[in-house]
């Protein structure tokens, strides 16, 4: 499938020129706007997620001091800060989960790595890849719009079409949000998300059908990587689930412009009837954010442990089971919302089946360090990092899976720390280590593994820093969307935020790191980490069309016929075999 | 913040996790939180343990070469799928068994209605007492009848370890049967707008005796009370957060020499303040938004009783602000009232 682009300056080559790579093909702003190639999306992807991560970022460290006191200080109005407050909440939360947690791993690794694995030129569908890559940069100016609507309001006083600011949290719940008089611009942000789920699920649709349709012959189900099983299991969940939130937010949209009554209480509307809505998607949801992260894992852990994964089937089928199993647990959201005694028992009962494939991921991750060989890279230390907040982060999710401890727990800091531990914790461990891992692949230079390391350390502190505090506020009953709160609870608040702080440094550490790896940083060879999938098989940065001649898969976890060797510096494969990628 | 730091310090060993319990079923439900955090520690524990021995006995070293381990055993696979699968059905049985044993309020439950609105909770008592406060008597089952009439409000009292939802356009219902002495906090937990974090009150548990008295004293204070100090005490229960009395800035317009003066809206035109003005306000608070503030105020239509003349008490009091709106000027249905 060649995917060359009509009147866009290709260089075409008589022969093959080694120096030809996707960065360099074609060159000029079109050639990116209107790229059909995986790899060139995956950067654009890359650059406006880290560009929304930033700024939701900020909004967190603004929340964050905030809360330093218990009485709202920012702005010389108590009015008016808590209301940035609640904007600023809302705001973080929903540019987090809409433009960042959701896209980050399965847009941008998931567009680079996916074709490069199966062995093939693009995904099997690049132009549908393109649309769902504009989707979800639509999608992100409407929230710029919702933010912008707010800093003309406070700068202004006056209102743009649609209301000013969202502070209705980023659940957008009935009926606060369907009210005149409250909420802010919500059209404009549930049509921004609207837009984004048509990027998740045409991104969902891709994978899946580049999966069933370009998977080299010699690659049978159960000698796909991991990661690529994780991507399955993940479209799946974004194709079946994400149409439900399309639709939840369709009604809310109708109900609030043209008073249909369908969540409105006064129109004859149930309020709760929208959580569930809400729920049946954003809870697939929270496995669409975790599970490419295991996969990312279930990369790193063998090849920086030198050693082949452990269970390679259970973790296959742990992720399609999560997958599956998350359909059946969103009633958990709703434990103390009037939902009855055995409709609350039942949920309560399969939220707890969901931790089993989790636990056995878990110690899957850990028996593959059993005897190995394991080299302290960047990447894997953010992999350490990984499994301790993501056990640390599930295990508590064991008190709200449970009933009676649930309902104290429920809607406090408690909830706060666990969601963090999960999705911040783990989801961004697992973001940065495949970072550092195809860092090289991607850009063709090398980072500073040294500094990379250092960061990861002063960012798990920072993190538990941050985020462990509110495990013990939420147990005493601090609930979570508060600007103001009773005086006992801010020593917390105190440790939180100077936790919050010390993890910011640790992420600007870790971006410094990146732009002088791009700078300065020395050319990378092909395969600098001895990893045996296929995307390791061609150069780095890959040409345009990925691989010169089409390479042969073999097990991707094999890895013991790759040596370090210190004359050349780098890994070779021994002749004895010739499966998978070669020196 | 000192006193934080000592707080924090003091609090190990005691009750460094949780918050003080005032009900059987808080202990029951603390019971079913530290089981859950025992096996939380030793998987915590031993996982931690397992990461880091490793990383240090598995550390690449030059010229040291591991032995190899298999890549998959699917006996000890099967057994870490199992031993998690019993222990999470062991913990789901206790947090069912506890959740349900309360559930349902014994048939002789006290019934207190908890009215909330943005951003204030009322209590209506069963001999017709409205307050901002709840009291209720110690080892008496109450049942709280939770009931909303904006968007949905949240009601959670951490010394008993409960908490329910109020949603708008229904019922939902909780008990508690108290078993200490003390004053407690009543926390919203479900986001309800610009003061959700000012939407607090105060739980008392008293001894019967104690309760008794309160009641007779609310019960007489509301027989006998002159318009005006009605008024602020409706004022007190429900419109505090938004309006002062005494001129400055809040939520909403302040009432110090609000009646008799002209007010200006965001739409340019105005009026000066006069009863109607301000019943239509109360009731249908954002027909008219005044210039300068956000349409935030929820109808107090159905909070407010007729037959206590509530609207009428709280204008009366509005009036007793203004230096325009000094006696006798009381139209219609507003006159000073005796009553039964």
């Amino acid at each position: 499938m060649s995917v060359a682009v009509p009147n866009m300056n290709v260089r075409v080559a008589a022969g093959r020129d080694p120096s030809d790579n996707y960065l360099n093909h074609s060159r000029g702003l079109l050639s990116w706007i209107f790229t059909l190639d995986h790899k060139r999306i995956a950067i654009m992807y890359m650059v406006f997620i880290l560009a929304n991560y930033l700024l939701a970022g900020i909004f967190a460290m603004l929340l964050r001091i905030e809360l330093l006191s218990p009485k709202p200080w920012m702005l010389a109005d108590p009015e008016a800060t808590k209301q940035l407050y609640n904007n600023m909440f809302t705001l973080h939360g929903a540019m987090m989960i809409f433009l960042f947690v959701i896209p980050a791993i399965p847009a941008i690794f998931g567009n680079f790595v996916l074709p490069l694995m199966l062995g093939a030129k693009d995904v099997a569908f690049p132009r549908l890849n393109l649309l769902s890559l504009w989707c979800y940069g639509m999608g992100g100016l409407f929230f710029v719009y919702v933010l912008f609507s707010g800093v003309y309001h406070a700068a202004t006083g006056n209102t743009l079409p649609g209301g000013f600011g969202l502070d209705t949290g980023w659940t957008f719940y009935t009926p606060y949000s369907t009210n005149e008089a409250s909420g802010g611009n919500v059209v404009a942000a549930t049509t921004g998300a609207f837009i984004i789920g048509f990027s998740s699920i045409l991104t969902g649709i891709n994978f899946v059908a580049s999966i069933h349709t370009l998977r080299p012959k010699a690659m049978g189900w159960f000698k796909m990587p991991l990661f690529l099983w994780s991507l399955y299991a993940t479209s799946i969940l974004q194709i079946l689930a994400t149409p439900v939130l399309a639709i939840t937010l369709l009604l809310l949209i109708a109900e609030k412009t043209l008073h249909i009554g369908i969540f409105a209480w006064k129109l004859g509307g149930d309020p709760v009837l929208y959580q569930h809505f809400f729920w049946f998607y954003s809870h697939p949801a929270v496995y669409i954010m975790i599970l490419p992260a295991m996969g990312v894992m279930s990369e790193v852990m063998p090849v920086f442990c030198r050693k082949h994964i452990f269970g390679y089937a259970f973790i296959a089928c742990s992720s399609v089971g999560l997958a599956m199993l998350s359909f059946f647990v969103w009633g958990h959201h709703m434990f103390v919302s009037g939902q009855s005694a055995l409709v609350n028992s039942i949920f309560s009962l399969l939220t707890f089946s969901v931790a089993i494939p989790s636990a056995v991921k878990v110690f899957n991750w850990t028996a593959t360090m059993y005897k190995s060989d394991i080299r302290f890279n960047a990447a894997l230390c953010f992999a350490l990092g990984f499994i301790m907040v993501f056990t640390a982060g599930g295990l508590t999710g064991m008190f709200l899976g449970s009933l009676q401890t649930n309902v104290p727990l429920h809607d406090t800091y408690f909830v706060v720390a666990h969601f963090h531990y999960v999705m911040m914790g783990s989801t961004v461990f697992a973001f940065l280590a495949g970072m550092y891992y195809w860092f090289p692949k991607i850009f063709g230079k090398t980072c500073n593994d040294k500094v990379g390391c250092w960061a990861a350390v002063i960012i798990f502190v920072g993190f538990n820093l941050t985020f462990f505090p509110q495990f013990i506020m939420g147990t005493k009953g601090m609930p979570r969307r508060w600007a103001t709160y009773p005086p006992e609870f801010q020593i917390y608040h105190i440790i939180s935020t100077i936790g919050a702080f010390v993890m910011a440094a640790g992420l600007f550490t870790v971006a410094y790191n990146w732009v002088a790896g791009l700078l300065i940083g020395p050319p990378a060879p092909p395969n600098p980490w001895g990893g045996n999938t296929l995307e390791w098989a061609t150069t780095s940065p890959p040409p345009h069309d990925n691989f010169a001649q089409t390479p042969t898969p073999g097990d991707p976890y094999h890895l013991a016929d790759w040596q370090y060797v210190n004359e050349k510096q780098g890994w070779v494969k021994s002749p004895a075999t010739s499966e998978g990628p070669q020196a | 913040m000192m006193t934080g730091a000592i707080n924090l310090l003091a609090d190990v060993g005691g009750s460094y996790w949780l918050p003080p319990r005032a009900s059987g079923y808080a202990g029951a439900s603390d019971w079913v939180f530290w089981f859950i955090m025992g096996i939380c520690i030793f998987f915590f524990g031993l996982v931690a343990a397992l990461v880091v021995t490793f990383a240090i006995k598995y550390r690449h070293r030059e010229g040291v070469v591991t032995d190899t381990a298999a890549s998959h055993s699917t006996a000890l696979e099967i057994t870490w799928t199992l031993i998690p699968t019993v222990i999470v059905f062991i913990i789901f049985y206790y947090g069912f068994k506890g959740y349900m044993a309360g559930t349902v309020a014994p048939s002789n439950a006290m019934p207190i209605v908890v009215n909330a609105v943005q951003w204030s909770y009322s209590f209506d008592y069963p001999n017709g007492v409205n307050d901002s406060e709840i009291h209720i008597p110690i080892n008496v089952p109450v049942e709280f009848i939770l009931s909303s009439s904006d968007v949905i409000h949240g009601f959670y009292i951490p010394a008993f370890r409960i908490k329910k939802d109020i949603v708008p356009g229904r019922y939902n219902k909780i008990w508690v049967q108290a078993d200490q002495l003390g004053e407690y906090d009543i926390f919203c937990t479900q986001y309800c707008g610009l003061d959700h974090s000012g939407m607090r009150a105060k739980l008392y548990v008293q001894t019967p005796q104690q309760y008794a008295a309160w009641l007779d004293k609310k019960a007489l204070e509301a027989a006998s009370i002159p318009p005006v100090d009605h008024g602020k005490a409706i004022y007190t229960k429900f419109c505090n957060s938004c309006h002062t009395i005494d001129g400055s800035a809040s939520t909403g317009p302040t009432w110090k020499n609000l009646f008799g003066y002209p007010v200006k809206f965001a739409d340019s035109s105005s009026l000066t303040v006069d009863e109607d003005y301000l019943r239509s306000m109360i009731l249908n608070p954002n027909n008219k938004i005044v210039a300068g503030f956000l349409p935030v105020m929820p109808s107090f239509q159905g909070q407010l009783k007729d037959r206590t003349h509530d609207v009428d008490h709280l204008i009366a009091f509005i009036k007793s602000l203004s230096d325009k709106g000094q006696p006798p000027a009381l139209p219609g249905a507003a006159q000073p009232t005796t009553k039964p």
